[in-house]
Parts: structure tokens; C-alpha cells; sequence
């Protein structure tokens, strides 16, 4: 028999293909943050028709749209408000929130600490990468003191949040911290996420050589991922209060949080309710 | 239980409440503001009764984007809220129109700018209501003077958000909001409640592929669509498209599916204009004045009519002009510096005089003001 070339990929199946290529700069960590989205996905078995990706602005706000499942581009720090309208009406799906620091964080931050606190039912992804990629490398809400950025360009005079420590403190049930160099646990953490119920929040550190690596000594992608593998140290079940990423000091990751099992989720305690009135009628 | 047919004693913001919940509204999200917060509370408690749901965010922005996720999970959905947190709903009110998504927004209007008079009457967002978000874009806006057209006119509210994938705006005002009126709820049957279209099959489907009347289907969630949409610039497929033609087509079309439509959306009462030499225009609460007014006017000999406009936006042009010419003056009686009375002028050009009675909030005019305004004209 002739040989044949292979013509599908194996992530083909999850991915609008029309809609490739994708902008992302060459070395960006966000392909790969996207594929271990994918892998969690197959890892899981979660059937595609019940499957809704949302994200807000920026570079990885983009995300959603390259999947082939149904997906909602949002305005800018709103997916996780506008999943929740979702999830709420159709509590059947699987509402995944796959959108950036400085979307999901920064601007969009109240309505991340509020989503945490009322537990909703979903699994928001956050590809942290310390900067506003899309609009050129400017400072944001997870920018590590003294990082050069277009407008620190002294270096920064913020403190950055850690954000594994302050959706705990909001009330996620599920708090995990990988990399974009960590591709096989993340995919794993991703899927037992996918699986479980409640706010469950999964930052993924991912490089950006273009606009921020260049300005901090990492010019390349290789550089930045070199620099994950030799200051990333996996302490599961680590306390998030003691993972705050700072300057000289290693960067803990793993999966922090897991109390899925303790607290109903907003959405079970409305459709309860709901249940009750109509029992009660 | 939707209310039972009948006669009610209710406030302005209970019967949008009440008339959300006959229009077949099932989701509320919101912020609490005066002085809008009664409809919020009504529906705290209502739309769990009807297997509803209801949530408080933490603040207008959220708000708006989480009843237009709701919206796309398939349910009816709406917000209430006043001047400064319908300031923070514009940039998502913007998201709904770039993405047809159907939603209905409650203002009730209060002394404005900034913080204003919370508890007092304004009538100040009658632009911002058409013009608040950024860029090119028509909408719907409805105007009740009565505590029964609060509730007819939230119904109506969602009949045409549904039909025309718009957001629809429904322009209250203090004083029309926390009034005290007979309401009467008529029988299920005698409803007219309409739905989205739905695509007819997922085969060779396009989201924003416009059928003739420029209102494309909407396909429901979660049932193997696989659709995408976004708030920048699209084709038919629903991808982000970056270019000029792309936008001038759909920018173009959105606007259009409106302004087509007109006729069809708009509805003005015209209230003794038949012989009518001078016009009051008012909505709101301001029609109770200026029917007194006319009233006063009419004993003195002076052919005085009332057009009363029940939809703000799109404006009715066509009916204005239709009048230029045998109207003498328009005298425009509004709890602003001059919005609507603008829209008149734009309308009637030189043919007719235009004559403002403004009032910075805080009050509604009194019929002695609006008749001084008559008596000026003649």
C-alpha cells in the first residue's frame, strides 16, 4: 500500500478550522495553553454540542473563537458575567471562561471576586502573561514589581495580585497554577476541573517574548519557558497565600484548592429554589 | 403564576415587573439604584414563582452582559435601572446591538447629571437612550405615561426586542415609576407574545446571514450550532472581518432592520389634532400636565392637540412632517434642556416653530407652565 499523509490533525475536531491561523505572535505560550484546553477536553470526554467557550479581550480573548464549539467573544472583562447569564439559563452546558490577566483580572476583577464568591458553576481559565499583550506590553494588575513595561518604564511601582491567593479568599471551590511549560498537568488539572461543580479558577503562567519578555531580559518564547522550568517548584496543596510570584523568589505551582464537594453552586441553590416554589404550589 | 386577568392597584415599576412577567420574561439581572429599585425587588420575589431566575450583580456593567448571556442561553431577559447605571450599561448596550442580541433595558429616569436628584423626576436620558454607546446604531425605545402603559409597554418591550433583535429601552420616569394607578391585566389568550426566529437547520446555517426583512435567525445553544460571535466587526459566518466592506454591510444592515421597519415600530398617540393649530408634544409623566393644559387652552378658544409619544426611538419623523405644515407651533414640554424638542426641530425645519419648555428635573411641569407656553405662540 502507498503511503498516505496524514490530512487531519488530532485536535481538527475541536478547532473552527476556517478560522485558522490564529494571530498569535510566534512564541506565544497561548497555542499551547489553547491545546491543553483541547487535551483537558478529550481527557474528559465532554461532548462538543455541550461545550461553550467565552472569553473578553485580548490576546487570549481570541481563544474562544478558534474552537469549534459554540463561542461568545465578549466585550472586555465581561466573560465571566455574560457566562454566568449562560449558565444560569441553561444549566445543562458546560460554560468554560477562557480569557487573559489583564481582562479577567484587572478590569474585569470585581466581577472575578463576585463570581468566585457566589460560586457559580464554571471553570474560568487564565492565561496570565504579566502584561496587556494585545495593546503593545502596558502594566496590569499582574505585572511583578519592578518588570519594564511601556508605561513602567522606570519599573513597576505596583504590587501585583496573586491570584490563586485572592479567588480563595473569594470563595473558589477548585485553585490551581500551571505554566505553558507544564502542558500534561495542565491539561490534566483542566479536565478534573471540567468534571467538577462550582467557581473553579486555573491560572496558566504563559510567555509573552514579544511585548514583555523582550523588555525583561527573556527575548525569546525558549527564554521565557527556560525561566519557567528553572524557577517553578510544584507544591500541590500549597497554601495561596504563600504562592505569590515576586521577583528573586521560585514560583509555586500546582493545584491549591480542591473543596468542590462543600459548597452547592449558585446556580444548583436557584434551580433548587425554583423547585421548591413549584413543589410547594 | 403570571397574574390572574383582572383589575390590580399597582405601581408604575410593579406593572413592568408584572408585564415582564406576562411578556414571558424569565431572567433579571441587576444592580439596585433609585429609583428603579421596586421592579428589581418585584422580580426577586416573582420570577422564582414562575420558574424564573433572578440574580443581583455587583454592578450595571455586569448586569447588562449577563442578561445578554442569559439572552443566548434562550431565555427573555431584562434590566432595570436609572440614569447612572444605565451610564455604565453602554458599552454592553453597544455588545447587544453588534451581536442582535434581544434584551430589554428599564431606565427609570431621574434628576441627572451625575448623581443628580435620586429621588426626583428627570427626563435627561433621551439621548443617551439612542445615542450612548459608541458608533452608528438604531434602537428602540418605549415611553409610558400611564402605570397601565408600564405594563403594556413592557410586554410590547419584548415583543419587538424578540422581532427585531434589538436591545429595547424602556424610557421611565420618576414619577411614572412609583405612581399609583388601576391596572388592568387582560386574559392569556388575548396576548400577543412573540418569539425569536429559530434557523429552520444547522445545514450550511450562518449566523448572521440576514433573511429579507434584515433580521437574520438566531440559533439556540448547546445544540451542535457550533456558532461564533463577537462583538468586532463580522461576515455572515459570524468571524471577526476587518475591513471596511465588512463593516459598511453589517453596520449598514443593523441600523436598516430598523429603520425599515419604522412604520411597524412606532406608535404616537395623537390625541386632538384634528383641528389643532398648536401642538404640545410631552411623554411621560408630562402628558398629565399638558392635557390639563389643553384643558385651560381649549375653554379659552386656542385649537390646541397633544401628540404624545408612547415610542421615543426610532423618532417618528414622518408624522412630524406630515404636520409641519399646518402646525403652527410644536410646543415641546420636557424635563430637559432641550432633547426631544431638538428631534422636533430636525423634523419641521423652518416650516413651524419649535417652542422649548424646559425643566432641569426635580419637578413636573405644571399645567399653568405649559399653557403661559400656548398663550406665548398663538
Amino acid at each position: 500500500m502507498p503511503y498516505k499523509f496524514v490530512q487531519e490533525h488530532v485536535w481538527d475536531k475541536y478547532l473552527k478550522k476556517d478560522r485558522l491561523p490564529h494571530i498569535w505572535c510566534p512564541g506565544c505560550g497561548l497555542g499551547t495553553a489553547l491545546s491543553a484546553f483541547l487535551m483537558g477536553i478529550e481527557l474528559a470526554k465532554i461532548d462538543l454540542d455541550k461545550l461553550v467557550v467565552v472569553s473578553g479581550i485580548g490576546c487570549a480573548g481570541r481563544a474562544a473563537g478558534y474552537l469549534n464549539v459554540d463561542t461568545f467573544h465578549t466585550t472586555h472583562g465581561r466573560p465571566i458575567p455574560f457566562a454566568i447569564g449562560l449558565k444560569l439559563a441553561r444549566p445543562d452546558l458546560h460554560v468554560v471562561v477562557f480569557s487573559g490577566d489583564g481582562d479577567l483580572a484587572t478590569i474585569g476583577g470585581n466581577h472575578l471576586i463576585h463570581a468566585a464568591r457566589r460560586n457559580h458553576d464554571i471553570l474560568v481559565i487564565c492565561s496570565n502573561n504579566f502584561n496587556y499583550g494585545m495593546t503593545g506590553g502596558q502594566v496590569g494588575a499582574t505585572t511583578p514589581e519592578n518588570a519594564i513595561t511601556t508605561t513602567t518604564p522606570y519599573g513597576n511601582l505596583e504590587n501585583p495580585f496573586d491570584l490563586p491567593y485572592l479567588v480563595t479568599a473569594a470563595g473558589a471551590v477548585y485553585v490551581a497554577r500551571w505554566t505553558s511549560l507544564h502542558v500534561r498537568r495542565l491539561a490534566k488539572s483542566i479536565a478534573e476541573a471540567l468534571q467538577l461543580k462550582g467557581f473553579r479558577f486555573i491560572e496558566v503562567l504563559s510567555q509573552c517574548p514579544t511585548v514583555y519578555g523582550r523588555r525583561n531580559n527573556m527575548p525569546t518564547g525558549l527564554d521565557m519557558l527556560k525561566f519557567f522550568k528553572e524557577n517553578c517548584v510544584i507544591k500541590n496543596y500549597a497554601h495561596p497565600k504563600d504562592v505569590e510570584i515576586k521577583p528573586g523568589k521560585k514560583i509555586i505551582i500546582g493545584k491549591f484548592i480542591d473543596k468542590t464537594e462543600e459548597k452547592l453552586s449558585f446556580e444548583d441553590k436557584v434551580w433548587n429554589l425554583i423547585k421548591k416554589l413549584e413543589r410547594g404550589k | 403564576m403570571t397574574l390572574k386577568p383582572g383589575m390590580y392597584f399597582m405601581s408604575g415599576n410593579e406593572a413592568i415587573a408584572e408585564g415582564a412577567i406576562m411578556a414571558g420574561c424569565r431572567f433579571f439581572a441587576g444592580y439596585p439604584i433609585t429609583p428603579s429599585s421596586e421592579i428589581a425587588e418585584r422580580l426577586a420575589k416573582r420570577l422564582p414563582q414562575v420558574g424564573g431566575i433572578f440574580i443581583q450583580m455587583e454592578d450595571e456593567l455586569a448586569s447588562m452582559i449577563t442578561i445578554i448571556g442569559a439572552s443566548w442561553g434562550g431565555l427573555k431577559a431584562m434590566t432595570a435601572t436609572s440614569g447612572p447605571g444605565f451610564s455604565l450599561m453602554q458599552e454592553n448596550l453597544g455588545f447587544a446591538v453588534m451581536t442582535e442580541t434581544p434584551v430589554v433595558v428599564v431606565d427609570v429616569q431621574r434628576g441627572s447629571p451625575s448623581t443628580g436628584l435620586p429621588t426626583l423626576i428627570g427626563q435627561g436620558d433621551i439621548m443617551q437612550a439612542k445615542w450612548g454607546s459608541h458608533g452608528p446604531y438604531e434602537i428602540i425605545a418605549l415611553s409610558p405615561s400611564t402605570v397601565q402603559e408600564c405594563f403594556d409597554f413592557a410586554i410590547k418591550a419584548f415583543n419587538l426586542a424578540e422581532k427585531y433583535r434589538v436591545p429595547v429601552i424602556v424610557l421611565m420616569d420618576e414619577r411614572i415609576s412609583h405612581l399609583y394607578e388601576k391596572v388592568v391585566v387582560p386574559p392569556k389568550e388575548k396576548l400577543i407574545l412573540v418569539e425569536r426566529k429559530r434557523p429552520k437547520s444547522r445545514e450550511n446555517f450562518l449566523p448572521y446571514k440576514a433573511e429579507e426583512d434584515l433580521i437574520p435567525p438566531m440559533p439556540p445553544v448547546g445544540e451542535g450550532y457550533h456558532f461564533h460571535i463577537t462583538g468586532l466587526t463580522h461576515d455572515e459566518r459570524g468571524y471577526p472581518k476587518i475591513d471596511a466592506e465588512t463593516h459598511e454591510k453589517l453596520v449598514r444592515r443593523l441600523s436598516d432592520k430598523i429603520r425599515i421597519h419604522a412604520d411597524e415600530i412606532i406608535h404616537i398617540d395623537e390625541i386632538m389634532m384634528d383641528d389643532a393649530e398648536i401642538a404640545i408634544v410631552a411623554f411621560g409623566s408630562v402628558v398629565r400636565p399638558a392635557r390639563y393644559a389643553i384643558k385651560y387652552a381649549r375653554k379659552k378658544g386656542i385649537k390646541v392637540g397633544l401628540i404624545k409619544l408612547s415610542t421615543i426611538w426610532p423618532f417618528p419623523d414622518k408624522m412630524f412632517q406630515k404636520y409641519a405644515d399646518r402646525i403652527k407651533a410644536f410646543v415641546v414640554a420636557e424635563i430637559n434642556y432641550g432633547q426631544i424638542s431638538r428631534e422636533v426641530k430636525r423634523c419641521v425645519g423652518d416650516r413651524a416653530k419649535v417652542h422649548l419648555v424646559p425643566k432641569m428635573g426635580g419637578a413636573i411641569h405644571t399645567p399653568e407652565e405649559i399653557l403661559n407656553a400656548i398663550l406665548e405662540v398663538k
